[in-house]
This record gives structure tokens, sequence and C-alpha cells, in this order.
């Protein structure tokens, strides 16, 4: 199978993060719908603080490789390793609580929660009380709901929104939903955070300023970050490493300088030059 | 008796009755709101409630304190066995089969309790002894008062419950898109577990606050309180919690109101016909949300 691939899988990875080891391994992922093959052969290693690209063109499967991930599809053939643990038979929320956090490409915040709430949502692995405690032991339980409240607060200030905790997420502005879907995911503690065009719908300054924010959130929380986009100037700006997807399959996989001047991805985007 | 006074009572008989409804209705809407199913085996889980009222009471000769106690916690448990063993298998069926399922178990706790207890209804000692009352020329009994302190309490509780905890972050989390609450690590199972546990516990409630006012258990009991909690439910907007209190409520004045107008003998048509025109006029009820096709 792996002779399949036309780009070593372990090229992508940083310098730096050679020496650890990968926080996220997809190995020979696919996924059938009916007779659909929508993903097949994805074979992908990502560094443990890498910044990395998914394109293709629409209806490559990119979103369906995030669900993968996050098993809101059950793969149909291959493995992911989670660090060293292999994630088959976890359901979606295990995985979340393995280490896998994401947004969505449509934005799906709980809208009539307020905006720390939906911090707090994310945060819920976080409180460790459990019901016969929420009954019994009232003052330790509020403590906890007080220290939830307090971290939701310091989380929002990474994107300057920690003066809006008590406004309903459906009332924000909507480059501020997607900022507090980031900060939501976030709060679920991950290892690698999957971003699904995170700069849909964004002017170039406020796409500018996201592109600041990722980098600033890899830095601080030191994880991985996979991102699905459209906008060339983000992706080749901010990601040590690409990969193209078309119909289901990679093409190409590389640094942004190699991916440009890639002839089959050239192709897959603009089409076969006439001869 | 004055207008007045005539008003008065009927005004607290509503509340009574009401507040019944409203916890019974609670139960029926935090289902909906986290799985879309409407449990009809919720109207019986009280029906079980009185008997085991009842069966502390009279057969273990046990106080109405501990009678009280055995009844919420027999709701909550089995409110809770019947997630499990009858609507977890069902959690990726279609919502029809679910419905259906839930009628099949409202038969079997009907048919079960005639088989164990016999057709026939059998009278609950007295659960709250409180004296009545006396305000001007208006006697209030103590039942009503009690019931509606208990229920106030409790609303305000579930309110905290769900606005404050984190249990209650993960109901409104899953109940407004369950997928994206799942990807943030809430398990579905727990939650719709602790959502069963809450809706039987407040049912246990109302099940020990009926048969305070109505003092009998018998099979069919929760058939008819059932409906009508499920009618307040649709009232208020089903799945709204504050709109489950404030339908109970309103059916239990409506009742009273009709009962107040000498039409006693039609109350159960007019919390019938109120169904009918929510369903025509606003058939989302008066604190629903528009479902919007999910993208």
């Amino acid at each position: 199978m792996s002779k399949l691939l036309p780009v070593p899988s372990r090229g992508m990875i940083p310098e730096r993060d050679i020496e650890s080891p990968p926080v996220l391994e997809a190995i020979h992922l696919g996924v059938d719908f009916g007779g659909l093959v929508a993903v097949d052969d994805f074979h992908l290693l990502i560094g443990r603080t890498e910044i990395s690209g998914l394109i293709g063109p629409n209806g490559a499967g990119k979103t369906t490789v995030f669900n993968l991930l996050t098993k809101v599809y059950q793969p149909t053939r291959g493995t992911i390793l989670l660090g060293d643990k292999d994630t088959a038979g976890m359901n979606t929320s295990q995985v979340c609580r393995a280490g896998i956090a994401r947004t969505f490409q449509n934005i799906r915040l709980f809208k009539d929660m307020t905006v720390a709430e939906n911090v707090m949502v994310g945060l819920h692995h976080d409180i460790k009380y459990h019901i016969p405690g929420a009954i019994f032991r009232v003052p330790g339980y509020w403590r906890q709901e007080k220290a939830a409240r307090g971290k939701a607060k310091d989380m929002l200030s990474i994107f300057n929104m920690q003066d809006m905790g008590d406004i309903k997420a459906g009332g924000l502005p909507y480059g501020a939903q997607r900022r507090l879907e980031i900060v939501r995911a976030l709060a679920t503690d991950p290892s690698i955070l999957l971003l699904d065009e995170p700069a849909a719908g964004m002017n170039p300054s406020e796409t500018a300023e996201l592109m600041e924010n990722i980098t600033k959130i890899r830095d601080v929380y030191q994880i991985a970050i996979m991102l699905i986009e459209h906008d060339m100037k983000l992706v080749m700006g901010i990601c040590e490493g690409i990969a193209v997807l078309n119909y289901g399959k990679i093409i190409a996989k590389g640094t942004p300088a190699e991916i440009m001047s890639n002839p089959v991805v050239v192709e897959a985007y603009l089409g076969k030059k006439e001869a | 008796m004055s207008v007045f006074s005539t008003i008065f009572t009927q005004l607290m008989n509503g509340l009574q009755t009401g507040s019944v409804y409203a916890l019974v209705a609670l139960g029926y809407s935090m289902v909906y709101g986290i799985i879309l199913l409407l449990n009809f085996a919720h109207g019986d889980i009280i029906m079980v409630g009185a008997y085991t009222a009842w069966l502390f009471m009279v057969n273990f000769g046990q106080s109405p304190w501990v009678a009280v106690i055995a009844a919420i916690a027999a709701c909550t448990v089995l409110g809770v066995v019947i997630e499990k063993v009858a609507y977890t298998p069902l959690r990726k069926a279609p919502r029809l089969s679910l419905l259906i399922t839930a009628i099949g178990i409202s038969f079997l706790l009907e048919n079960l309790a005639q088989l164990i207890f016999g057709a026939g209804a059998r009278p609950v000692p007295t659960i709250i002894d409180v004296a009545p009352v006396t305000i001007g020329s208006v006697s209030i009994s103590g039942t009503a008062i009690v019931t509606i302190i208990v229920s106030v309490v409790s609303m305000i509780l579930l309110n905290l419950l769900i606005k404050k905890s984190k249990m209650g972050k993960a109901m409104r989390a899953v109940s407004e898109d369950t997928g994206a609450a799942q990807l943030m690590g809430i398990s579905l199972n727990k939650t719709i577990t602790f959502t069963f546990a809450v809706g039987s516990a407040l049912a246990g409630i109302g099940s020990v606050l009926y048969c305070a006012a109505y003092p009998q258990a018998s099979p069919t009991m929760g058939a008819m309180l059932g409906l009508k909690a499920f009618v307040a439910a649709v009232l208020g907007g089903i799945g709204s919690i504050p709109g489950a209190m404030i339908g109970g409520f309103a059916i239990g004045l409506a009742e009273a109101g009709a009962s107040a107008l000498g039409l006693s003998v039609w109350k159960d048509a007019v919390v019938f016909a109120i169904l009918i025109v929510v369903l025509v006029v606003k058939p989302t009820g008066l604190l629903g949300r528009n479902l919007q096709e999910k993208v």
C-alpha cells in the first residue's frame, strides 16, 4: 500500500519535533460511504508542535478527514494513533478527552449559552466533582465552578475577549464567534487542535490577526495545530507542513515552497496546462 | 362565600394542581430537549411513586418522611432503568421507534401494577399534615401551601442546577448541539442518564404531592396526569424548562377556572382544547424555539 504514496510520510515533521514522538499518526486511513470511497490511504505524521495545513479543491475530503480523526465517522480502514494510543473503538467524546479538539467549518457554538459557559463546556473534563459530590459537598462544588469560570476568562484573554464572558454566544459578531470556537476547543486541553477553515468569512486584517494568534497559541500551549484553509496566504504563511488532498487521496506533501512548485498540485487546482 | 374568596380559593386550587403538572412537565421537556423523545412512560413513573408511598406507609408502617424519600428514590431509579433498558439500545433508531417503545413501557408499567396491586384504587394515608391557614374569610389547606412551596423550591433548585452546574451546562450543550457537545468531550450517555434521573426525581416529588391532594394510588392514575403534563409541556414550548413551569401552572389555573365557572365536568376537555389551540396557533408553544435545519 505505502508504495502508492507520492511523498514519504516522514517528510513533513519540522526539525525541532524530529526528536519527540509525533502527536498524531494516521496510517492508511480510509472511509467508504456506501460504495463511495470518500477518503483513501490517508497517511500522515504530525509533529509535537507543528502547524500543518490540509488543502485541496472543494469536495476533496478535507472535512471528512477531520471527521475521521475526531470519530464523527468511524474509519472503514486504517489506524489513528494519538501519541502512542490507538483510537480504535473510541467515540467522539473519548477522542476529545484523549487530546484532539476541533472547530467547525459552519460555526457550531452553543448559541443560547454565554461566551464563558461555552468555554466552560470545553473545560468539562477539568471539573472533577461527581453527581453525589454535587449534591452533598456543596462548598467544594461551587469552588470548582468558580475556578472554572476564572480559567475560562483567562483563556478568553488570548483573543482579548475576557470582558465578553456574559454575552450570549449567538449574539457575538461573526469573527468573534470563530475566535470563541477556537478558545472552546483549546479549553478541552488538546495535544492537537484541528481548525476547519478558521479564516472563512474574515477580512484581510482579521486574517492577518488570526495568523498571528494561531502561531501564538502554538507557542503558548505547545500543541500541534492542523488547519483546513482556502486562504493560500494564511496556509503558506504559517504552515510548516502541508498535505494536499484531491478525490480523497493525498496527492502531495511537503513544505509550503515544495507544494507551491509541485506540478501535481497546480494541476489539481488549476487544471492541466494545454499543450 | 364572597366572589373574592371563591376566586382566591380557586386560584390556590389551580396553583396546587398546576405545580404538580409543572413538575411532571419538566421531566417531559428535559428528556425531549436532550434526545427528542416524548417519553410517554413518564406519567406512569408517577403511578409507581404513588404505589411506593402507599407500600411504605401502609404495608411497612413507615412514617410519611420515609415514604416520601422511598417514592422519590424509586422514581429516580425506575427512570434511569427505563432509559438504560428501553431507550439506550434504540439511540440510533428512528425517533418513531423510540416513541412506540415509550408507549409500550407505559402499558407495561400500568399492567404490571394491575397485576401486582389489583385494578382497584388503594387509599394512601395522609402524607402532608399541616393545619390550614386562614386569611380573613378565606382558608387555604395546608396541603396546598406545602405543595406550592415544595414545587417552587424544586424548580428553583432545578434552575440553579441547569444554569450553574457542570452537568447542567452539559445538558444544555447536548440539547443545543449533540454532536458538538460530544466533540468537546461530553459523554452523551452520562448526560442522558443524568437527565432521566433528574426528570424522574421531579416526577417522584410530583407523585407524592399528587397523592397528598388525591389520596389514592391506582394503576392508571399516571395516564391522565401524564397527558395533562404533556399538554403543559407543549403549551410552554416542549424542550423549554421555564416553558414547562409556566405551562404547568397555566394548565392548573385553566382547570380551576373551568371548575369555578361550574364546568368541572368539562375540565379535561378544557385542557385538551388548549392543546389543540396551541398546536393550531403556535405549535412551538409559548417559549419554544423554532427548530432550524442543521446544515
